[in-house]
């Protein structure tokens, strides 16, 4: 894994857990890790709401000292350059859409020197309404470039269907993920699936849920 | 599919063709689906400069027969008060979502089920009912799209659906029906012009004469007999032999119901009673569910609005009491099932 890796994609693609997955793996390694709530357009679902659990892993969680309240605004209050600089692995989790991207582009030019250890990841989703389509799914890719100012350089599958994935709903959507890919001259860096599942797939990355509605948690 | 998105693409799938709305968390996401998206099936997304021009604009384009929309949250949709007022006295249907949260004022930005009362009793001033739909999941939110269409369409009201910011923010699978390609004949009162070949349709609420005024409200209150008649719909849990009966509607229904299967489970005699209609209130299936209730718990995202309709439905003839959190705080499923354990003595 490189030090710095900024996911990207739409609402809803499951960024958010994928980003956590990451980052709680990494520190159960015992590496220092460091996590950027990125997201400063929807206060809901998103990677601050699991300030407990960053604790309690060692993961350091950057985040608008406003998330999660009414004054919640779009504006950044930590310092993402210092943050690239110091040892230690970086997660930046954007917010969703080009809308939630454009604050990126402020780092785009700061984030440049690390291009060798940088990976930006667009995450999709084969069952998401919006991007079930290879070209939609590339056109909103491209949007969040145009305004990150920044390249994709992998995608990440992490189709499902919530509560309902089976191992059949990540293996039918490989072919999609491959297509995105494809077509966009980028590797499809690897399908994440639901531990329990065990799906056998290249690349696979088994992921616990951890961004679910509160009624799943009892 | 997210549950803004879903109420988005359900409605224009319904032939909505008309949506005017003013950005607010949480529904922001519903208004910009419609902005992409309404246009190319042929339809007007127009953000208005206020939530009162919004519904306005609404009043509007229903007076032409057109099905149209808004849709807002909490603090938006007190604004639009007025404007439902005026379309339920012009007899206008038209959909208005209220993906509500935290009050009183601007409140907060996260979940609440505050605005029952608004919704359910006081949506306006005037002599007049609203019919409420409460989905309690991204697919529920899709089919009540399409009845709220049609059940305003039919008895010539506004509806609302009375979502929250869970419900709206939530991803959760979903499928659509066909897009509908006939609609509803609304030639004998719409305003689309006459083109002299027949008298005026006026749409008005303003009423100088008194007589006439309550001969139009009477007129209504007979449609309101009939909604309440054939109109309520609720979904009945586990209630078979339950002494407990949780009443809870929406996401909080959801989070009852993890509590309701687990204690269930360990055979504590709880069951679930969810309206899915709001008003009409579902009375006799509170009845029916509440059979072999001795208590009942009510339980809201909120200070407990809808625990007095619960109240009124059963005469208070069965000991009602309340769990809820408010201010955009969720109840938790945990929270939930100790009061059941609280009120029930627990597994024996």
């Amino acid at each position: 894994m490189k030090k710095i890796t900024v996911i990207t994609g739409h609402y809803g693609s499951g960024k958010t857990n994928f980003a956590v997955n990451q980052a709680v793996k990494l520190a159960e390694k015992g590496e220092k890790v460091t996590i950027v709530d990125f997201d400063i357009v929807n206060p809901y679902f998103r990677t601050a709401d699991f300030g407990d659990l960053f604790k309690e892993k060692g993961v350091i969680l950057a985040a608008s000292m406003y998330a999660n309240t009414s004054l919640d605004i779009p504006a950044i209050s930590f310092d993402i350059e210092r943050m690239a600089y110091e040892p230690g692995y970086l997660i930046i989790d954007v917010g969703g859409d080009d809308a939630g991207a454009i604050g990126l582009g402020r780092y785009a030019e700061a984030l440049e020197q690390y291009k060798d250890d940088l990976d930006m990841l667009y995450v999709v989703n084969a069952y998401r309404y919006l991007t079930k389509d290879s070209s939609e799914a590339l056109k909103l890719m491209y949007e969040i470039e145009d305004v990150s100012k920044m390249k994709h350089t992998g995608i990440i599958n992490n189709s499902n269907l919530g509560i309902e994935t089976t191992a059949e709903t990540v293996l039918n959507s490989i072919s999609y993920a491959e297509n995105v890919a494809l077509k966009a001259g980028i590797p499809l860096k690897g399908t994440v699936y639901r531990e329990d599942l065990g799906v056998s797939v290249k690349n696979g990355i088994p992921a616990k849920v951890y961004v679910k509605p509160v009624w799943e948690e009892l | 599919m997210k549950g803004n998105e879903a109420l988005a693409e359900a409605a224009i799938r319904c032939g909505c063709k008309c949506f005017f709305g003013y950005p607010i968390t949480p529904q922001t996401e519903l208004s910009a689906y419609m902005a992409k998206r309404m246009e190319k099936s042929g339809g007007v997304f127009l953000q208005a400069e206020s939530e009162i021009a919004a519904i306005n604009m609404v009043l509007g384009a229903a007076s032409t027969g057109v099905r149209a929309m808004t849709s807002s949250s909490s603090p938006g949709v007190s604004l639009k008060a007025e404007g439902i007022s005026y379309m339920a006295g012009s007899d206008l249907p038209a959909v208005i979502i209220n993906v509500q949260r935290g009050g009183p004022g601007l409140g907060s930005i996260q979940p609440a089920q505050s605005d029952y009362f608004q919704a359910t009793k006081a949506m306006g001033h005037g002599d007049f009912h609203i019919i409420v739909y409460a989905p309690c999941s991204v697919q529920e939110m899709v089919d009540v799209v399409t009845l709220a269409f049609d059940k305003a369409d039919e008895y010539r009201t506004p509806v609302m659906i009375l979502a929250d910011g869970l419900l709206g923010q939530m991803m959760e699978p979903v499928t659509f029906p066909e897009p509908k390609t006939e609609l509803p004949d609304k030639s004998d009162w719409a305003a689309c012009g006459h083109k002299n070949e027949r008298e005026h349709h006026i749409i008005n609420s303003l009423f100088l004469d008194a007589p006439l005024l309550e001969a139009k409200v009477l007129e209504r209150f007979e449609r309101y007999k009939k909604i309440e008649e054939n109109e309520t719909d609720a979904e009945i849990y586990m209630c078979d032999g339950a002494e407990l009966v949780i009443t809870a509607y929406g996401a909080t229904a959801r989070v009852a119901k993890s509590a309701v299967t687990k204690a269930r489970n360990e055979g504590i005699k709880v069951g679930l009673f969810r309206p899915k209609t709001l008003w009409p209130f579902p009375v006799k299936e509170l009845r029916e569910a509440t059979k072999d209730a001795k208590n009942i718990l009510d339980v809201e995202m909120s200070m407990g609005q809808m625990i007095y309709d619960v109240k009124l439905a059963t005469e208070c003839k069965i000991p009602t009491s309340f769990f809820g959190r408010t201010g955009g705080v969720i109840p938790t499923p945990a929270e939930v099932y100790d009061e059941i354990v609280k009120l029930t003595g627990g597994a024996k």
